[in-house]
């Protein structure tokens, strides 16, 4: 994946705005492109016309749930590439099977803490 | 494992009934010096010690474990 | 040697042991336990190395050859199994906070009184040879030390002037300062064991010490000496088992007694179970002991070789450890000897003494005072100090009982026979506790009759003979068989000759006391106590967590029990335990109300400790009355030993009974299996709706303190405005909790109290005025002067409105906000309506919106502030007033929540 070119895309989707607010910043601090989705829906809207590199991904959220929105994307031969980060605070086992199993790349619990978040992030653009 | 362990000192603890015992004794009850301790005297003391290794032995390989 | 510095040495050693157990026991005061340590707990367990050990082997081997070593082999034999056998005992012993032998056997079988004074009577009447021994072994070395070949001085009939007697009175004394400082009701003496500990390193090095001298000092090693002693026909016969005269019979019974003895041995029991600190201590000294064991014999045969070779008849070879070095000019080595076995004479003394006073205590006095009534219910003077008392009274009387017994008896044998004759009384116990532990289905009877059989034989071949043999009892029926029977000589029973007094005893004995024991048990049926305390005893393991669990349902007085255990267990302790007990269940104990059956398990339990588990049972029973074993407890004990009970009439006639009540269970269990899935997902939504604020907290502050320069002032304004928001939230579901909590723990419990509904209306409104301003919206309330009175709970009720309206509040239209609040009758209800002009609620969502944890979400103002607990917690209320809730809304025209209250009778 190239990031010397245009800044890396990144969506990040959760139903609690003031989380969404703290990704954003980190996120934008780092230089990437972001942009926010409030839940499934409105995330797959926006991949469709946008194709992020990265799709930060909340598991609980109303309507259509974390796993269901992983599924369908990757079900979109045009975002094969997109990598995609569970950030949830269901955190079992089971659950993280669960996560893996619908296609996700990562799976991070919350609460989180910023600089591996950041960093993880950065190390996906760099190496993939 | 702990079963293991178990079975194993029940197995020594026969083996060692039989070892002081009869016929074994009487292949060691006479008039000999061995080492210059009487056969028997040497006899007795040398399974005596080799129980203490095993027990300890058993014991202790559970302990790592 | 001057006896006066035999004397002095002595005083100094055992001044040195109470420094020592004054220190131990100060250390464990102050929670540093030094004895918790398993090399400390072998050592202790060297206690079976006595004077028997230290004089009396030596004298064994010059007469019996190499058969000593059966003595040791036998515990080192039976050390493999500790990890099972003795392991088992212990937690048993720990669950049950048993405290002696006999209250071990007394409680496998039932709480029997009859066998806790059974076995404490076989302990004290076999243990008394062993302890005249120990007390011979003294007096022996005193007179060695100070009249060596001048003539032992004969016992003198005066027994003022007998060393003998002065001997006992300082044991007595010493065992007394020892073994009863305190009443514990573990029974665990720290210092003592740390004591008994130290004494057996005095011994093994002592006892080296006069070998080391024997073989390298007065021969030149071990080579030398051994090839001398086969060239004189008296010492060459020593060396093996044919030329002394041991048979394989005789060899492998006392190899069997010795391996009952290292765990039924009263003072055995004591260390190795009562004392014993932790059960992982087992695995080490089951290597470590055995080697001590090995080290401490070592030396026997070469000493005893050596006496033989260098004295004539006129020395005992049971003082061959101190006449070798005082011929040989050592005096001060023969001195420290003395003291190596003044040290095992006197552990085995204070150990021995101590346990069985215990026994003799618990078992015996205390049931039978309490049936005097002596201590009874009026009578509540100070119990811990009088049972002190009783202890040092019972030591007294055993070390008189084992100096009688010396003086009349034991001069005439040495030391190893005397010691025999306790070693087959201890085998006695071991059916009934091996049997106990591994057989179910053994009763009460069949220990009874085992024992007593065992004892009974026991007592006519041994003691009664050599009783016999010095005058004090008719010689005759030892010649001539009892009643003139010839069959019945106690020396050769049914004409049975040929092995040894003690070979003999103990086959017959232990022939019978086990074939008493496996019939009787089988042809009687056992008492419910004793099944449920054979399943105790046999899965053990089933049982580990520690929990009491009692079959017979009893009541008391709180306050009843309370003084029972002032009176047995002194004040300060009995406070202690009660407080712990009410801290561990949360609850507070009132002296006029009814004890549950756990606090009565717990007051028994903890008085076994002090006073044994037969005679703890007598005094809880003498407060407590029982009621017939309902059915759930006949389940339970059904459950336990199905198929002991199978048999039992019980179960036939309340056998529909049964059946209808497993139904109850079942679906009770199944109740209960929902609810505990309720509470599971409520805790997982808890801690996922914990987590998130938190994590946006986490986030932002961060973000703050990483990059404080680099945000702008608005920023940090925002963000920080986030965390305070984000904290509300988590304090608001904390305490939605909480409400969530105390509702469902006061169902039912609050009174109700006529309210007038108005009022409690105004008050609710009156609390959010400030809110309805803040977002512009108005609230109507309008005012008929009706009056509306309810039966409920202020601040509940309060809180119910509240709710609504914030939810209300929460809902509204952004710009022209407007709540309406109604009151209107209905039958015997009144309806309490709140309208807001909000978005309204979805069909769907009507159905679930009163569960915990919903929330609805508009696409225009995203997730509302809320735990989603509010209407839930306002559901509950109201169903706790005997009303109901409801919600009337479409889409686009807001929502009416209605809850209809009954109204309370004029």
């Amino acid at each position: 994946m190239d990031i010397s070119g245009s800044s890396a895309k990144i969506l990040v989707v959760d139903d609690e705005p003031n989380i969404v607010v703290a990704l954003e910043y980190l996120l934008q601090r780092e230089g990437y492109e972001v942009r926010k989705a409030y839940n499934g829906q409105e995330a797959l809207e926006c991949m469709e016309a946008w194709t992020p590199d990265i799709v930060v991904l909340d598991v609980m959220m109303p309507g259509m749930n974390g796993f269901e929105v992983a599924r369908l994307l990757r079900q979109l031969p045009a975002l094969e590439l997109t990598k995609i980060i569970f950030l949830t605070a269901k955190g079992t086992e089971r659950d993280k099977q669960s996560g893996y199993a619908s296609g996700a790349e990562y799976y991070m619990i919350k609460p989180f803490d910023n600089d591996v978040f950041v960093s993880t992030v950065n190390e996906i653009m760099a190496y993939g | 494992m702990s079963d293991d362990r178990s079975s194993n000192l029940i197995i020594l603890f026969l083996i060692f009934v039989a070892l002081i015992n009869y016929p074994f004794l009487q292949i060691f009850d006479r008039q000999e010096l061995w080492f210059g301790m009487p056969a028997l005297y040497f006899y007795f003391f040398f399974i005596w010690l080799a129980l203490i290794v095993v027990v300890g032995l058993i014991v202790r390989k559970k302990r790592k474990s | 040697m001057t006896l006066s510095l035999v004397i002095g040495c002595s005083l100094a050693y055992i001044s040195l042991l109470f420094l020592i157990a004054w220190w131990v026991d100060k250390r464990a005061e102050r929670g540093v336990s030094f004895v918790n340590n398993p090399y400390v707990y072998s050592l202790s367990l060297a206690v079976y190395c006595t004077a028997w050990t230290f004089f009396g082997s030596v004298g064994r081997a010059t007469t019996g050859g190499l058969s000593f070593l059966g003595v040791y082999l036998g515990p080192t034999l039976l050390a493999p199994l500790w990890y099972m056998v003795l392991r088992k005992i212990i937690l048993i012993s720990k669950n049950q906070r048993i405290t002696s032998i006999a209250d071990f056997i007394s409680s496998r079988y039932g709480k029997s009184t009859t066998l806790g004074v059974m076995v404490t009577l076989i302990a004290v009447l076999g243990i008394v040879p062993y302890i005249s021994i120990q007390l011979k072994a003294v007096t022996f070395g005193i007179n060695t030390l100070t009249h060596f070949k001048s003539g032992v001085i004969p016992p003198s009939p005066d027994f003022w002037l007998d060393a003998g007697f002065w001997v006992t009175v300082a044991m007595a004394v010493f065992t007394g300062f020892f073994g009863t400082r305190k009443l514990d009701p573990n029974e665990r003496h720290e210092g003592l064991v740390a004591a008994v500990a130290f004494e057996s390193i005095v011994k093994l090095i002592t006892f080296s010490a006069v070998g080391l001298f024997v073989t390298y000092g007065i021969y030149n090693g071990f080579e030398d000496l051994f090839t001398r002693a086969t060239f004189r026909e008296d010492t060459a016969r020593m060396l093996t088992f044919e030329s002394s005269g041991i048979t394989t019979f005789s060899w492998n019974v006392l190899i069997a007694l010795s391996l009952f003895a290292i765990i039924l041995l009263p003072r055995q029991f004591h260390i190795s179970v009562v004392e014993n600190t932790s059960p992982r201590h087992i695995p080490k000294a089951m290597w470590v002991f055995p080697l001590y064991l090995l080290l401490i014999n070592i030396f026997v045969l070469p000493i005893a070789l050596a006496g033989k070779m260098i004295f004539d008849s006129s020395i005992h070879p049971d003082t061959y450890v101190l006449s070798l070095p005082l011929e040989k000019g050592a005096a001060w080595l023969a001195l420290a000897a003395f003291i190596g076995g003044f040290s095992a004479a006197t552990s085995m003394i204070v150990v021995e003494a101590t346990a069985l006073s215990i026994m003799f205590s618990n078992h015996i006095v205390v049931p039978l005072l309490i049936r005097m009534r002596s201590i009874g219910r009026n009578n509540l003077v100070n119990g811990a100090a009088r049972l002190l008392d009783i202890r040092r009274l019972s030591i007294l009387l055993m070390l008189f009982l084992a100096y009688w017994y010396q003086k009349s008896v034991g001069n005439t044998y040495d030391l190893v026979s005397v010691g025999l004759i306790s070693f087959t009384a201890a085998a006695q116990l071991a059916p009934v506790v091996i049997g106990g532990l591994y057989w179910k289905r053994a009763t009460h009877q069949g220990a009874v009759a085992g024992l007593t059989v065992g004892f009974l034989i026991w007592a006519f071949c041994l003691p009664l003979p050599s009783m016999a043999q010095v005058g004090i009892i008719s010689k005759s029926f030892v010649t001539d068989g009892l009643f003139g029977i010839a069959f019945l000589k106690p020396y050769a029973l049914f004409g049975v000759t040929g092995m040894d007094p003690i070979t003999h005893a103990a086959f017959w004995s232990l022939f019978f006391n086990t074939w008493m024991y496996a019939i009787v048990s089988v042809n009687t049926r056992p008492s419910m106590l004793s099944l449920t305390q054979a399943d105790l005893f046999v899965n053990i393991h089933k049982y580990i967590s520690g929990q009491e669990y009692d079959i017979l349902k009893r009541e008391a007085k709180i306050g009843d029990l309370k003084a029972v255990l002032n009176r047995f267990l002194g004040e300060s302790r009995s406070l202690w335990l009660l407080h712990e007990y009410e801290s561990l269940n949360k609850v507070v104990l009132d002296d006029q109300k009814t004890a549950q059956a756990d606090l009565i398990s717990f007051v028994e339990t903890n008085l076994a400790g002090a006073i044994g588990a037969a005679s703890a049972r007598v005094v809880i029973d003498s407060v407590a009355k029982e009621e017939p074993i309902s059915l759930d407890e006949v389940m339970r004990i059904l459950e336990q030993t199905r198929e002991a009970v199978q048999h039992s009439r019980i179960m036939e006639t309340k056998n529909e009974e049964l059946k209808t009540l497993t139904l109850q269970l079942t679906t009770a269990n199944d109740q209960l299996k929902q609810l505990d899935r309720l509470k599971a997902d409520f805790i997982t939504t808890v801690t996922h709706e914990l987590r998130t604020p938190v994590t946006s907290i986490k986030a932002l502050s961060r973000i703050i303190l990483d990059d404080y320069d680099r945000l702008d002032e608005e920023r940090r304004t925002a963000y920080l405005q986030i965390i305070v928001n984000e904290s509300d939230r988590i304090s608001r579901l904390i305490n939605q909790v909480l409400d969530i909590e105390k509702l469902r723990s006061e169902d039912n419990l609050r009174p109700m109290e006529p309210l007038e509904l108005t009022e409690i209306i105004a008050a609710a409104v009156n609390g959010m005025q400030q809110l309805f301003a803040e977002r512009n919206i108005s609230c109507s309330f309008p005012h008929t002067g009706e009056s509306w009175v309810v039966k409920g709970d202020h601040d509940k009720l309060v809180q119910v409105v509240v709710n609504l309206l914030s939810n209300a509040l929460k809902f509204c239209d952004p710009v022209n906000g407007r709540i309406d609040i109604g009151l209107l009758q209905k039958g015997g209800s009144v309806l309490l309506s709140v309208r807001d002009n909000g978005p309204g609620i979805p069909h769907k969502a009507r159905e679930i919106i009163f569960e915990q944890f919903t929330q609805l979400q508009s696409k225009e103002q995203g997730k509302p502030q809320g735990t989603g607990l509010g209407l839930f917690i306002t559901k509950k209320i109201v169903e706790q007033h005997n009303g109901s809730i409801r919600v009337e809304s479409e889409p686009g025209e807001g929502a009416l929540f209605e809850v209809k209250l009954p109204l309370s009778e004029p």
